[in-house]
């Protein structure tokens, strides 16, 4: 699998090193325009955006092409984010692997489950990476932001984080920052229940990163991806702290909870189930997000001993 | 969407499943109408979606008129596990020789459509008994495969032959409805080997919705939870008395728990979502205050896209409007905080620098007053 911190950041002696080009599918929609000039303003460096009938045209210096084909083969990017009603996100994300993407971010909600599982097959053809769909994207603190969330409750630092829910992500990151750990690389799962890169594949991702002290997953009720993460850390004997925030713990049975995918069926998805699994992990699970900074400082030092 | 066994059936019925007679009814004028015509004795089926309808006597055998008058009136006012009887369903008792269990789901971790079935059926699937698992794909089971299952299961001649019939039936159901979920439980084998789905759970996935307007007939919604998912949020009505309201399910989620935890009872989820504006946050004060049993408001917000002052400018257009008379316990916290904070000074909204704080508050505030 291509490799997201090389994606994202590149190697030293790159000429384009910590400036990776992003392309913007949906430039001049309302969410893509507002988060492109966002994006622009943390410092992403977006050198192309795609609006179908627009090409030719530009927003905010940004050129845009007619089809991602065209944008690609001007500016060779290989990251591409996508702000486009869900209903369109089938033939916006194929354009883009067949373009030669190989990080797509998605950020669309009420993608439907078929859309979202043709593109993880064309994906994993392609050797490409999607995150999400319904996700707030990928941000490497200080270097670059690829998605729709704030910049203020983060900053750069040594731990990474992987979360199924968004606003839960800028909460719990805010909180780590308060406390001094800043982040190297926050990672938007997203809520559905079909995910381009599922928490156990982005956790891979993110596992060897030379930058990496220590894993908070944000996880939620819903399937059981965080059953699956604990027993492959078990499995893979991860030896870095990994400290763990699950949210629906008082969610009702068979009720889905604002994301397609947080929804208990029986016990399976239940809150119960993932605590049991992470405790066999050794992997504490915070009551609050404000306890996620606390029982890091805890595993953290435990190791420093 | 999860629809009613009725309506799963008329789906099995119209993809040629074969389904017992039935007819299904909402009074019980028309429930001795479908009596006379069915003939006894059958069986009264409470509508509701939710398992365990049996254990709960929610469905009966019915031998006579005597036993319609009674055991009608009493499934249609049935509560299982919070669920109401939405309609009930009269139908013909087969001659069962064996129980089987068959379904194909979205398996979420393996990001395929997975078949499980069962010589074992009748019982909830986590009791099911020697599971046969196959991951499809799409959903697509060719007729190879579904003879494999029907051997596994230990089926032969004349029901092996149906069972592949309608396992591929089922399939072709799924992918073109879009379920994320299509269950026969049990599927039966009659005395004379013809196999016959006695159940049915449908689930739809909602994001497809837009693609399937000959399924909007099944959509039962609560009048509320239409009107939130309109402006664009999501809803859910709970049993408790403090209304939750943030942005982003997650967060409100989290809110949920801790306010649980702390002894509070909340009376709604609702994530106000990434698109909120002054508007759309009116409208979701608005549906709270339609909820008679609400005592209290309970928010957080983490202000990033979505502006903290978008939302208390809501909040005071409320107050302004006489739309909210409950006290209001809020942190905000991101974006514009600050400036939400002076806006809010003076009103019925206390504001809190951290969502711990503001629910010990809410949660002594309205155990006070009852």
């Amino acid at each position: 699998m291509a490799d997201l911190f090389d994606l994202l950041i590149g190697k030293e002696g790159d000429k384009d090193y910590k400036k990776k080009p992003v392309i913007v599918q949906g430039i001049t929609g309302k969410f893509g325009s507002l988060h492109t000039q966002q994006m622009l303003a943390y410092g992403t460096n977006i050198v192309a955006g795609v609006t179908p009938g627009k090409g030719g045209q530009k927003f905010d210096g940004v050129p845009i092409y007619e089809n991602m084909q065209e944008a690609v083969n001007a500016t060779g990017a290989k990251i591409s984010i996508i702000f486009v009603p869900a209903k369109f996100f089938l033939a916006a994300a194929v354009e883009a692997l067949e373009a030669g993407i190989k990080l797509l971010i998605a950020i669309p909600e009420h993608v439907p489950v078929k859309d979202a599982l043709t593109i993880v097959e064309l994906s994993k053809k392609k050797d490409a990476i999607v995150v999400g769909p319904n996700t707030p994207g990928v941000i490497i603190p200080g270097i670059i932001k690829i998605g729709i969330m704030p910049a203020s409750p983060f900053k750069p630092g040594r731990i990474a984080v992987l979360s199924r829910s968004g606003t839960l992500m800028y909460e719990v990151s805010h909180n780590l920052s308060l406390a001094n750990f800043g982040q190297s690389i926050c990672f938007g799962i997203g809520g559905d229940p079909i995910n381009g890169a599922p928490l156990i594949q982005a956790f891979d991702t993110i596992r060897n990163g030379a930058n990496i002290d220590g894993v908070v997953v944000v996880g939620e009720i819903g399937g059981d991806a965080e059953e699956m993460l604990a027993q492959h850390i078990i499995d893979t004997k991860f030896d870095k702290p990994v400290v763990a925030y699950i949210a629906g713990r008082a969610a009702p049975k068979e009720k889905r909870m604002g994301h397609a995918g947080a929804i208990i069926y029986g016990t399976y998805g239940s809150a119960e189930s993932k605590v049991s699994m992470y405790a066999k992990a050794n992997v504490p699970v915070a009551k609050r997000p404000a306890e996620v900074p606390m029982l890091l400082a805890g595993k953290l030092k435990g190791r420093n001993k | 969407m999860r629809l009613l066994e009725y309506q799963a059936k008329s789906l099995f019925a119209d993809y040629g499943i074969p389904i017992p007679q039935g007819l299904t009814s909402t009074t019980i004028e028309q429930g001795r109408k479908d009596a006379a015509q069915l003939g006894f004795p059958f069986v009264i089926k409470a509508q509701m979606a939710v398992g365990g309808r049996g254990k709960a006597g929610a469905i009966q055998k019915c031998h006579n008129a005597d036993e319609l008058e009674l055991k009608y009136p009493e499934i249609m006012q049935k509560i299982v596990k919070g669920e109401k009887t939405r309609a009930i369903l009269l139908e013909k008792m087969a001659d069962i020789k064996k129980e089987l269990y068959l379904s194909l789901f979205l398996n979420r971790s393996k990001r395929c459509y997975t078949i499980i079935a069962s010589a074992e059926g009748g019982v909830e699937i986590e009791s099911v008994k020697n599971q046969i698992i196959r991951e499809v794909g799409l959903g697509d089971v060719d007729a190879k495969t579904a003879e494999q299952v029907g051997n596994e299961m230990g089926l032969k001649d004349k029901a092996l032959g149906q069972f592949v019939t309608i396992l591929q039936k089922l399939s072709k159901i799924t992918i073109e409805k879009e379920a994320e979920l299509a269950e026969i439980n049990p599927l039966a084998i009659l005395k004379d080997d013809t196999v016959i789905a006695l159940d049915g759970k449908v689930i739809i996935d909602d994001n497809s919705m837009f693609r399937h307007d000959e399924l909007r007939k099944f959509q039962e919604v609560s009048e509320l939870e239409e009107r939130a998912e309109k402006s664009g949020f999501s809803l859910v009505e709970l049993d408790g008395n403090i209304a939750v309201v943030g942005n982003g399910a997650g967060l409100v989620m989290s809110t949920l728990d801790m306010l649980s935890d702390n002894g509070g009872k909340p009376a709604c989820f609702l994530d106000v979502g990434g698109g909120a504006t002054t508007d759309t946050v009116y409208e979701a004060l608005t549906l709270i205050s339609k909820m008679k049993k609400v005592r209290g408001i309970l928010v957080n917000l983490y202000g990033g896209i979505v502006k903290t002052t978008t939302v208390a400018t809501a909040f005071i257009k409320a107050y302004d409007n006489k739309l909210i008379d409950v006290p209001v316990f809020a942190r905000m916290s991101g974006a514009e905080a600050d400036k939400s904070k002076e806006m809010l000074k003076g009103s019925r909204t206390k504001m809190f620098d951290t969502i711990e704080e503001a629910i010990n508050a809410a949660v002594i505030e309205v155990n006070k007053n009852g």
